[in-house]
This record gives structure tokens, sequence and C-alpha cells, in this order.
């Protein structure tokens, strides 16, 4: 085997890729080998690290150290300063807020070092393409043990675990495993919901993208457990970049035996299939995902009959978040006791959260479950940018809640949330400054909803268009209380009255700014003025 | 190849392990050379070489080699600094490959440090 | 309105090549109506009509797909679509005037074609890119941190390609 003296881990995620991130590779292979280092240095592409904001993102081992903002001509310095002569290129180096001397190792960086990662613990460390380095991080390890148990005790393992969905609803994963096992019928299906339609998340593209193999050995152990021998991943049809990746390692699993028949000579034999959706975010629901699947328009069934016992084609059916997936073969390798060590006792484990919007440190992180939402935005994401207050965070994406600067210090957990008056959700973070409006986001949060209903029952395809009509009237400062009543009714009935999930909670950012930020709201209708000077400055304009 | 056995699954992994263990090290021995412009024109890059190719050969995991810029003492280059935890930093002056070579076998492996060759010594303060 | 057998004709050859290569179940329909739409960015009635006859499902089912997803389309349309983002963390972080630099730059408003069919505009829902927001994903790039100033070289982009 050749070694190398050095490994220079550039980050192919989505974001560092629209950076140019492409480039910067393909000129550093190239500089490695004018220079002739290239029998010496390796090059590798890596799953996301988190810092997009500061992408292109680069680390070279063995000193780890963290460069940001590489462009193409960035590249022969490097090589001829760093590979070639050892010397840091101190002008690349990641620079916090108040630092003026850059942080040489990623594992130095704020950023980096308050997170927990265990979904992550492979993104921006192992090469996704290589099973091989998947393996050498004790991949497939969990799948090969838990083939030796019986799925009722791997199920049990996943209960004990106490380990709740991560695609929004927060579901005991052990108990939904345990529902579909039960469930009659030979033929049983396994789902990961790859939909991610949620405005502000992308984490569950960068975890396939970054560390598929986690994934294919969650749903592995899965299907195993439920008694699928059939699985599919369901991506939208945005995500082209990942669905490359992951057929590629979907490949590498097949030949290793991974997956395909008698598995580990087990006896159990278990495949994946890819399906692409076709843009429609109620698709992420899973009984539409399921419509979808089967060829049909994306719209969500009546539950029950949840899809455990009545699902795709008819046939029980688990699905799952890929986030959700991604943590079982920690779970099945360092035990539900390790698990429960994290996080709270209600929400163990972590939570990985995209940090969007005004917020230094856009990107990915993954923190303990219960960590606070003022230790996530100033400590890890790095505070707001260009010096501006912090008005507002929503949590759970645009189906969550608003929460103001009062409740920064509530724990980042699904049941904590909930009693704020929020959500967890999926994971999207946005933080907005006091430069915008919220009348203004609320009305693009419904704008939102009412262009993705899906149709199907009255109170969402109508609820949806008159609330938006309702907050549009607000930020033309035409609105009157008799409005805001009007709002309550209706966000009531829709949330009563609604199919599925979307319509109920689509009154949800309208209700928790009317209740954090009631001066906002009074503004716009008593006195006729928008504090931010957003809503006069936009009709303006018209 | 198909895998049919954990054991199999061990074997690939420990292979495998090989390839990584670059990037996950966060303490072990540290060699550091001085590759500044100085360093460079007295060898530093062949003793850089020969090291690496000798920790390989002795199969040595967690050895790791950096480098770093000029130190200074340019006359006495090519410079090499090991740093073994909660040891002293050794640094060695007017290296060679040959003497790089000798030098991973009785310091490195034996924890013999080659008197004759030292130019420094301090403890690590951090 | 009747279709012209022309029409008709020239589009099932290239239909049923599609539909064989993932076979006539259902459950392939949406990744067909990708692929036939694959040519000119637009799913015809001609199209439709031999997708619903090569896979032996009622047009009215087809048709309700193709309506359903927002990344098909029954009107025709330019050999570039631009989706733009309008979920809230590109519009806090600058969407609207980049939706307002398209506009100006192509002279034609959200949900037009230019006349030389060559871009369209269109709004979408978060493309997942949010991390370099505001984004906008043209046919299948996407191009992220847009201001007003960029939308120029992201067109000419284009049109190099
Ligand atoms: C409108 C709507 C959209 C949803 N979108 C997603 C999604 O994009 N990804 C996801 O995993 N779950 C999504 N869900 C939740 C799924 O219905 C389902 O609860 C989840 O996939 C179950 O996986 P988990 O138990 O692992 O969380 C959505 C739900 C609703 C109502
Ligand atoms: S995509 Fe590169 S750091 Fe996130
Ligand atoms: S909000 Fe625009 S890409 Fe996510």
């Amino acid at each position: 085997m050749e070694f190398f003296r050095s490994h220079v881990l550039v980050c192919s995620g989505v974001n560092c890729s629209f950076r140019g991130s492409r480039s910067v590779r393909a000129a550093l292979v190239e500089e490695i080998r004018a220079q002739g280092l290239d029998k010496e240095v390796r090059v590798i592409e890596t799953g996301c690290f988190g810092l997009c904001e500061a992408g292109p993102v680069m680390v070279i081992y063995p000193e780890a150290v963290h460069y940001c903002r590489v462009v193409p001509d960035d590249v022969k310095e490097i090589v001829e300063e760093h590979l070639r002569k050892g010397r840091i290129v101190d002008r690349l180096l990641y620079k916090g807020e108040a630092q003026v001397k850059g942080v040489q190792t990623w594992r130095q960086i704020d950023f980096y070092s308050r997170q927990k990662r265990v979904v992550l613990r492979n993104c921006g460390l192992i090469d996704p393409d290589s099973i091989d380095e998947y393996i050498a991080r004790e991949g497939y390890e969990a799948l090969g043990r838990a083939l030796r148990m019986q799925p009722m005790e791997v199920i049990q393992a996943v209960k004990d675990s106490g380990l709740r969905g991560r695609g929004g609803a927060g579901f005991p994963t052990g108990l939904k495993w345990d529902f579909t096992a039960r469930a009659a019928g030979d033929q049983k299906y396994l789902i990961c919901n790859a939909d991610e339609g949620e405005p502000g998340t992308f984490k569950d593209r960068l975890i396939l993208e970054g560390d598929p193999h986690s994934v294919i050995e969650g749903m592995a152990i899965a299907a195993y457990a439920i008694g699928a021998s059939k699985g599919f991943i369901y991506f939208r049809g945005e995500y082209k970049l990942s669905i490359d990746r992951l057929t590629h390692a979907l490949e590498q699993a097949r030949a290793y035996g991974l997956l395909g028949k008698n598995i580990f000579d087990s006896g159990f034999s278990f495949d994946i299939e890819i399906k692409v959706g076709a843009g429609a975010y109620v698709c992420g629901e899973e009984t539409a995902l399921i419509n979808s699947m089967e060829g049909k328009r994306g719209e969500p069934r009546f539950k029950p009959p949840y899809p455990a016992s009545v699902g795709l084609w008819g046939k029980p059916t688990c699905v799952n978040n890929v986030e959700t997936l991604a943590n079982i073969p920690s779970i099945i390798r360092q035990g539900a006791d390790w698990f429960r060590s994290i996080g709270t006792a209600k929400c163990p484990g972590t939570k990985v959260f995209t940090l969007t919007g005004n917020i230094n440190n856009a990107g990915l992180i993954e923190v303990p479950m219960g960590i606070t939402l003022r230790e996530v935005v100033y400590d890890i994401g790095g505070g707001i940018p260009h010096g501006r207050a912090f008005k507002m965070a929503q949590t759970g994406g645009t189906s969550g809640g608003c929460l103001p600067e009062a409740l920064l210090d509530v724990p980042m957990d699904i049941d904590s949330l909930a009693t704020a008056g929020s959500a967890l959700g999926s994971g999207a973070l946005m933080i907005m400054d006091d430069s915008h409006c919220i009348i203004d986001v609320v009305k693009c949060f419904l704008q939102f909803f009412r262009h993705e209903s899906c149709g199907q029952c009255t109170p969402c395809r109508e609820g949806t268009q008159r609330l938006y009509e309702l907050v549009d009237k607000i930020s033309r400062m035409e609105a009157t209380e008799k409005d805001v009543e009007l709002i309550r009714r209706l966000a009531r009935t829709m949330e009563d009255a609604s199919l599925c999930a979307l319509g109920q909670t689509a009154p949800f950012p309208v209700l928790t700014t009317m209740r954090f930020f009631p001066e906002e709201y009074e503004a716009h209708i008593v006195h006729g003025m928008c504090p931010a000077g957003v809503c006069a400055a936009a009709s303006q304009i018209a | 190849m198909k895998m049919k056995s954990l054991d199999e699954l061990k074997k690939l992994r420990e292979k495998a392990q090989e390839t990584i263990r670059l990037r996950e090290q966060e303490e072990g021995t540290k060699i550091v050379v001085g590759m500044g412009t100085c360093g460079i024109a007295a060898g530093a890059r062949e003793v850089m070489l020969a090291l690496v190719d000798e920790l390989q050969k002795k199969n040595l995991k967690d050895v790791v080699v950096t480098q770093t810029g000029c130190a200074g003492l340019c006359e006495k280059e090519p410079l090499v600094d090991v740093i073994r935890p909660g040891e002293p930093k050794i640094t060695y002056g007017y290296m060679t490959a040959e003497k790089a070579r000798s030098m991973v076998t009785s310091h490195i492996v034996n924890g013999q440090v080659i008197g004759e060759y030292v130019i420094a010594r301090e403890d690590s303060g951090d | 309105m009747a279709i012209a057998k022309e029409q008709l004709d020239s589009a099932e050859k290239r239909v049923l090549q599609i539909v064989s290569r993932y076979g006539a179940n259902e459950e392939h329909l949406l990744q067909i109506l990708h692929d036939v739409q694959a040519d000119d960015n637009s799913l015809s009635e001609a199209e439709l009509i031999q997708v619903a006859r090569a896979m032996d499902i009622p047009l009215s089912r087809v048709y309700g797909v193709a309506t359903f997803y927002s990344m098909y389309s029954v009107r025709p349309r330019g050999k570039f679509i631009i989706r733009i983002c309008e979920s809230a963390p590109c519009h806090i972080t600058g969407a609207q005037s980049v939706i307002r630099a398209f506009e100006q730059a192509l002279g034609i408003k959200m949900g037009e074609t230019t006349k030389d069919r060559k871009f369209t505009l269109e709004y979408t829902s978060c493309l997942g890119v949010c991390g370099v927001a505001p984004a906008v994903m043209i046919n299948d790039r996407v191009y992220g941190n847009l201001t007003p100033d960029k939308v120029q070289e992201v067109l000419s982009a284009c049109e190099n390609d």
C-alpha cells in the first residue's frame, strides 16, 4: 500500500461545490504534480465540514490545519508554503468575529470543538466515495453484529436508546419498527425519506453526500429488524448530485456483499433502490411520499391506517428519516447506554441543525439535544454579522415557531421547544437580524404554504390562501383588529381540520409571531408603520 | 470480494485503517522537519523523504512527520525536531538521510536520543 | 382541439423508447416524465397522450401527475429554467433584489419565458442549499451567494454552456 505523508481533504459538499471547491481541487492536484509532490501528498474529496459559510473549506493532515475561502489562486501558495515548506498560510486560516489571528487546526475552532459528532462523525474526515475508509471507521461492524442478534433484540436496543425520529415528528423509532415488525404480511418495505423539502434544511443531503454508507448500514439494520427485504431511498428531484454519489455507494456495498443476498452468511437478504421525486414539498409527508413512489400525485392519505400496517403497495412499510437511520449503526455498536449519555433524558442523542439566515457561521452543526439556543447562535454560530442585533430565531423550519431574544436560553430538544411554543422539527434554524420585518417574513412563510398545499383538503387549500391574504393586508397597513381575530379563528380551523400536518402547522409561524412580537403587529395595524421599514419600502416600489 | 463474516470485515478494516490513521491522530510522536528555503537547500527534502520511508518500513503507526518553516538556525540545517508526548523536544542538526534513518531506529523505536546529533533540548511547556 | 397526427407520431418513438427503459409499471411514471421532458423542458399534449398509451394509464392520471409536481411543465418553457428560491432563508438574505435583477436583465416577469425561448423565470421553494443563500437553480446547476451584480455573470455562464 502506498503511504502519503500528508492528506489534503477538500470539501465537496454542495455548498462548497457552489463556491468553487471543484476547481480548487483540480488546481491542487495539478500544482502538487507540478511540484513533484504527488507521491507524498494525497488529495481527497470529502463531505461537508459544516462551516459552509467559510467555504470552500480544506483541511491538511497530519497537522489538521483548516483553511477557509480557498480559491484556485491560493493553491500555488498552499503547495509551495505549506506542503513543501511546512509554513502555514496565515491569511487563509479561520478567523472568528473578534479574532485577529487565525486559528490553525480545526480541532481548536469553537465551531467544531463545541459540537458532538455522532451522525457527522465521518463527514469531513473520510472520502465518501470509498467504502474502505468507511469500514476503517468501524463501518458495517454494527450490521454484522445486528445480524447475529434476533430482530426483536435489535428493536429492543433501539427502543432502549430512546432514539426519536429526526424527520420532524419525533416519534420513537424503536416503537415504529416494532409496529412494522408485528404487522401481518410477508412482504414489508423500508423507506428512507430523503425528500428534505423543509425550507432551511439541507442536513439529509449533506449526510448522504458526506457519509452515504452510514445511511445504507442503518437501513440494512432497520430492514433486518422489521423483516423487510427491500428498501427505497426517496430523493427530491433537485438532488441530482447526491443521487450519483449514492448510486456509487450502493454499488460498492453490493460488491462487498453488504447488500444483496445472504449478507454476512446470515440468511438475510436486502437491497436498496433509489426513487426520485419531482418537486413537491408535501411529498416529504410519509403517506404522500408513498403515493409518489407508486407513480401518483403526492397527496397524503388518511391516517389510520398507518404505513406500518398499510403502506407502499398496501404492504407494511416503515418510513424513517435519513438522520434517524444514520444514528442506528452507532447505537448498535456503542449501546443504548452510551446513546442515552448524550442529550436529555427524554431526547437522547444529538441533533443535526442547519444554520441559515443572518448568522456568521451558516452551515451544518451537530450538538447534543438540550443545548441552548444561545449557545448555538453565539458560541457555535459566531453571532450576528455586520454588527446587527438578533431579532428572531425560527426553529423547525417554515412550519416551526419564531422565538424572540427573551427565549434564547431555551434548550433545543423536542419537548422543551414544544413547551416554548415552537418545534424542533427537521433541525432547520433560521436566524434573523433587526433589519427585517416580522410581518414580511411571515408573509414569506405563508407564500410557501399556499404554494405547497396539495389542494386535497379544503381547510389547508383555502386556509393557506386566506392566511396569506390576511397577512398581506397587514403588510399593506390595511388590516384591522377584526382581521387579527379572523386569523386566530382560521388558524384554529386549520389546526383541527386539515388532513395532514402541512395544513395543521401552517398557522404556526403566524401564531407564534403574534404571541412573541405583538408590537410588530400593532405597529402595522394600529400605527400604520413598519418598524423595520421593509413593508413600506415594498409598497413604494410596487 | 464478498464478505462472509465479521472476521473478514475486521481484516479489511485493519488494512483500511492504515490509510486514514494520519487524519485521526491527535497525540503521539511528532517529527518536524525544517523546510525553510535554507533547509531545502541543505537537503531537508531528502531527510524528510527518508524519514517517511523509514517509518513506513518499520510500520510505525503513531508517528507523524510534519514540516515547519525556518527556525533561524540556518547554518545547522537540515534540522529535525522530535517531540514525544511527555518528553522534552529534541532538535537534531546537520541531518542527512542516513542519520535520519538511524535516528528513527534508536530514538523513535528504542527511545535512545542520539546525543552526537543533538543541537538543542527544550522542555515542552505546552 | 385535435392534435396533429405528425405531432403524435413524432412523440411516439421517443416515448416508447423511454418507457421501455424503465418498464410500463405505473411506479416509474415520475422518472419517465422526467426523461420525456428532458428534450425541451416541457411536456406537450402529444407526449402525455403517448405516455398514457404506452403505460396503459388513463390520460387524466398522467396529466394529474404532470401538473402536480413543480418540476414538470405542460406549458412550453425556455432552454434554461431559472428557478429562484423564494423561501425564508433566501428571502432574508436578499432574494428579492436578485429576482428584480433577473427580471430586468431578461426583460420578462417571473413565470414568463423570453421571446427567443431561451430563459424561463420561475419561483421555487427551498432548494436545500441555504448555506449559500440566496440561491437559484438553472436546469441541473445551482448558483449561490447571489447578488444583483452577479446575475449577468450567471446568465453568461448559461449562454456559454
Ligand atoms: C408536510 C410534511 C413534510 C415532511 N417532510 C419531511 C421530509 O422532508 N423529510 C422527512 O424525513 N420527514 C418529513 N416529514 C415527516 C414524515 O411524514 C415522517 O414523519 C418521517 O419521515 C418519519 O421519519 P422519522 O420517524 O425517522 O422521523 C414531513 C411531514 C409533513 C407533514
Ligand atoms: S459544504 Fe463544505 S463545509 Fe459545508
Ligand atoms: S431557502 Fe433558498 S435554498 Fe434553502
